[in-house]
């Protein structure tokens, strides 16, 4: 049966995926970790990950059985030409085989739920320690905000985290919101997908044990532009992530060569969406650019943080990402260029 | 027992003129015509929402493609998933329930023949006014454009916030009117099958179809009635300043989750159940054997019906419930696996010992069950919820319901028609075109739906447009993509051997399959009125006693 060619090759794929970790370097050394949910790397990923397998064990088996039983009595039971065009034997059922593979299934369902539920609370109910980082994400259409109310500090589509392991667990606690319509975080090699929706705040933790560039990206679909709302998570050491936490609780460096750009800045519509802090931009709509340069990609993760990609976005942001709410302002070239050198500025 | 048609010497029937004969099509009571206009209208939108699925492969094919824009990507899946449930799987089982219920319990017509018109016509209005969206979407400025907020349309996605203009409205009422529709075929159902069964077809001797549409009817009832209210309340957000769903107003967006799935789960055993159906006649016949466990089987369908109502939010899983409601979500949704479960076994019982013919309806039938039973086991994956926080909203999720929506209701309906073909047509299906559509759609569909399940394992989200290179995706996506255009072509010639077999196909007599049930017994096509004498039964298989009157299943009933 050519089906059961297709389901075996389909295992095959599976197993050597699930091998592969999908990782590569990123520019700065980094190491870039993929998306695969069986490559975790924290604990509420890696408790779901053994979940899967012991789920996938389960259903492999009774596949396997009952695959075993179709196939046996499709090839057995076929009708052949010396049956004379007699009918076969008339049964009407079996009250013992009935029986038997009612309670069968009962007895699986049972185990299975009592292994889900173990790990439903285990991941759940974990109560938040008193060292764990606090971030709260809000989702915005197609972008995603980042406050950490402890340290006093805003920023945009990558969040930075400490690095946890077991002698200094330091999880990382998020809670979610959204100011529009409903998105999903979802880190997969970090921890399951939680969504974002208004008036609903959702909580979930990670504590990734391997340093690097987790990707993800919105899973709940909110509009035009949902396939390019990316996500970048840095897992830092305790001195990067601490070095990175103080550069960020600066406001933003004053460079006087840029000062045509702020003025354009400024006096253009972007301060009304764009923070820049110690400035007087203090926009809410759009990303915080206090320390825009520090971000390796820009349209949450679209493009790459470069000068010809921040002017492209800049002069037309549909290039990029058609559908953003981010509206091109028809400046001047003069103006364009003063601006992305005002942003440049912007460690 | 029943006996021929009443025969009408052939000089008397005259050719009628075209515009006659259309005027009788289009004001038919008869449960058979409009049987028919329901399949046929679903097979025009099985080949609409079938080009708007190979529009959504080709964008996806590699990763940055620029096929279409991302806003017509996300009018495409809305209008692909809309329309293949509301507008192909519903009325196309509506369709086949409305033409072989009658005929299988002895009955002349549905219980209420006009009802059952206005109740097509109402669903065919449903599906004309969501595709009149494409010109009048945007209202009077603009050129128009399809709803493309999700055939969820979550709220607040589908208040006039983030949905202006009319689009959504077009969805919203489509919804509505073929709501209504579906809840008249229903009650029409339940009526005839109460109250129009032949003299001797006690309850327990109903064929199982009949049976199973009962339950599926029932179903209806409760699963299309809060997606009604949900409706009416989301227009009067939109129109009337309510704030249901209306979050910036306090309203709540997990309220309109809630309505969603509480139609939106049941729905799934609405569609499916019909198809047990189809399998629990077609599987016995080839089989020559009667069902396996024929109370057993009427039992586990009622419990799935009961279970599946307390299910739903197995799809919110992800919306941050708490850890008991995710267990009880959980537990439930498992234990539907049991009923299930048990159908296959029976099924599998029925061919055990009997003599089975791999006519194409057979084959299509042995592949529902193989494929049904992936589909089962990828869902008890997704009942673990935690797993399902990795799974949800990503490819693994869609390739789980086109493995029961086209894997098993679709090949169930392919079987359908094979087997019932030759009696509403009065000609047999070409055995070797229906081959070469048996194959061709299992390789595609394989290579399709089998491949999809690895991107959604490999973090890939669903309803995305594009994608970024490097994420292991494009290869996979390539493949499902190849997948699709196969499963087109075998399509095509399905839909040929359709219109090749009604002009050419072979004579197919009363009873071509040597079948039990009392379709079978009046002429193909059946006349108008059905069956010239009401039949009388004694069995489950009334023909199987007139076939073998000297061991009828009367004897052991």
């Amino acid at each position: 049966m050519k089906s059961s060619l297709c389901c075996s090759w389909r295992i095959a794929l599976l197993i050597f995926w699930s091998a592969s970790s999908l990782w590569a370097f990123g520019p700065d050394g980094s190491s870039v970790h993929g998306t695969n949910i069986f490559a975790p790397a924290s604990t509420p990923a890696k408790s779901i990950a053994d979940l899967s397998v012991f789920v996938l064990v389960i259903t492999g088996i009774i596949f396997l059985v009952v695959f075993a039983l179709l196939i046996y009595s499709v090839v057995k039971f076929r009708a052949k030409g010396g049956d004379g065009g007699r009918e076969p034997a008339q049964v009407y059922g079996s009250t013992q085989i009935e029986l038997a593979w009612t309670i069968t299934p009962i007895l699986i369902v049972v185990v299975l739920f009592l292994a889900t539920a173990r790990v439903i609370h285990a991941i759940q109910d974990a109560p938040e320690p008193a060292g764990a980082v606090h971030v709260i994400a809000i989702g915005h259409q197609y972008w995603w905000e980042f406050r950490y109310p402890k340290l006093g500090i805003v920023t945009a589509n990558e969040l930075h985290i400490p690095v946890s392991g077991p002698d200094h667990p330091t999880p990382t606690f998020v809670q979610l919101l959204s100011v529009d319509t409903d998105h999903s975080f979802w880190v997969p090699e970090l921890a399951g997908k939680m969504d974002l929706i208004p008036n609903h705040p959702n909580r979930m933790w990670m504590d990734p044990q391997r340093m690097g560039i987790f990707l993800g990206q919105c899973a709940q679909y909110c509009g035009a532009q949902h396939a390019k709302m990316l996500l970048r998570v840095s897992v830092d050491d305790s001195t990067d992530f601490a070095a990175w936490v103080r550069t960020q609780q600066k406001p933003a460096d004053e460079d006087a060569g840029a000062i045509a750009g702020r003025r354009v800045f400024e006096s253009n519509a972007c301060m009304n969406c764009h923070a820049v802090g110690g400035t007087p931009a203090d926009g809410r709509f759009g990303p915080d650019l206090t320390h825009f340069m520090s971000r390796a990609t820009l349209a949450a993760g679209a493009a790459e943080n470069t000068h010809d990609n921040l002017r492209l976005w800049i002069r037309n942001p549909s290039a990029i990402k058609p559908g953003a709410l981010m509206p091109a302002m028809k400046l001047s070239d003069a103006d364009l260029d003063a601006v992305v050198s005002y942003m440049e500025t912007l460690n | 027992m029943a006996s021929d048609a009443i025969t009408v010497p052939v000089g008397q029937i005259e050719a009628r003129p075209w515009v006659d004969e259309l005027h009788q099509w289009l004001t038919t009571v008869d449960h058979k015509r409009l049987g028919i206009l329901y399949i046929l209208s679903s097979l025009l939108f099985l080949v609409v929402g079938g080009v708007e699925a190979l529009i959504i492969r080709i964008q996806l094919m590699h990763s940055h493609n620029n096929f279409v824009s991302p806003e017509v990507f996300n009018r495409m899946f809305t209008m692909h998933g809309t329309t293949m449930i509301f507008f192909v799987a519903m009325p196309i089982l509506f369709g086949f329930a409305n033409y072989l219920v009658p005929l299988m319990i002895g009955a002349r017509d549905m219980a209420f023949p006009r009802l059952n018109a206005f109740s097509f016509w109402l669903s065919f209005l449903g599906a004309l006014l969501l595709y009149f969206s494409f010109l009048g979407g945007s209202g009077l400025y603009g050129a128009g454009n399809a709803p493309d907020v999700g055939w969820w349309s979550y709220a607040p996605l589908g208040a006039r916030a983030f949905s202006p203009g009319h689009s959504s409205d077009y969805w919203t009422l489509a919804l509505l009117v073929s709501g209504f529709g579906s809840i008249g075929t229903a009650i029409n159902i339940i009526a005839t099958i109460l109250c129009l069964r032949c003299p001797g077809m006690k309850i327990n001797r109903m064929p199982l179809l009949v049976w199973m549409n009962l339950v599926m009817a029932g179903m209806v009832l409760i699963a299309i009635t809060p997606l009604s209210a949900a409706q009416i309340m989301l227009l009067i957000d939109r129109y009337l300043g309510g704030h249901f769903f209306d979050t910036q107003a306090g309203g709540s967006a997990v309220l309109w989750m809630h309505f969603f799935w509480i139609f939106g789960h049941p729905e799934v055993y609405v569609l499916i159940i019909p198809c047990f159906a189809f399998m629990s006649e077609i599987i016995p016949v080839f089989s020559r054997k009667p069902i396996f466990g024929y109370p057993v089987m009427v039992a586990a369908t009622i419990c799935i019906a009961f279970v599946s109502m307390s299910v739903w939010a197995h799809h919110m899983f992800t919306i941050g419930m708490n850890s008991y409601a995710n267990s009880f979500f959980t537990l439930t949704t498992m234990v539907v696996g049991i009923p299930t479960g048990i159908k296959i076994f029976n099924w599998i019982g029925t061919m055990w010992g009997g003599r089975i013919q791999f006519k194409t309806a057979m084959l299509f039938s042995i592949a529902f069950l193989f494929q049904f039973l992936i589909a089962g086991l990828t869902g008890i994956m997704m009942a673990a919820s935690p797993f399902d926080w990795q799974l949800s909203l990503s490819y693994f999720v869609v390739a789980h319901f086109h493995y029961v929506i086209v894997g098993g209701i679709l090949f169930a309906l392919f079987a359908a028609f094979y087997y019932w073909y030759p009696k509403m047509t009065g000609r047999m299906l070409s055995e070797r075109f229906g081959q070469w559509h048996f194959w061709l759609f299992l390789v595609g569909f394989h290579l399709t739906f089998d491949v999809m399940h690895i991107p959604g394992l490999l973090g890939m989200p669903r309803r995305i447009y594009t994608y970024e290179p490097g994420r292991g995706w494009d290869t996979l996506n390539l493949i499902i993509s190849i997948g699709a255009f196969i499963q087109a072509i075998a399509i095509l010639v399905f839909v040929a051997n359709l219109i090749i077999s009604y002009f050419k196909g072979a004579r197919a007599g009363n009873d071509p399959w040597d079948a039990w049930t009392l379709e079978w017994s009046t002429s193909s096509p059946p006349p108008a009125y059905n069956f010239a004498t009401v039949p009388v039964v004694a069995s489950r298989r009334p023909l199987w006693d007139l076939k073998h009157p000297e061991d009828p299943d009367s004897r052991y009933e």
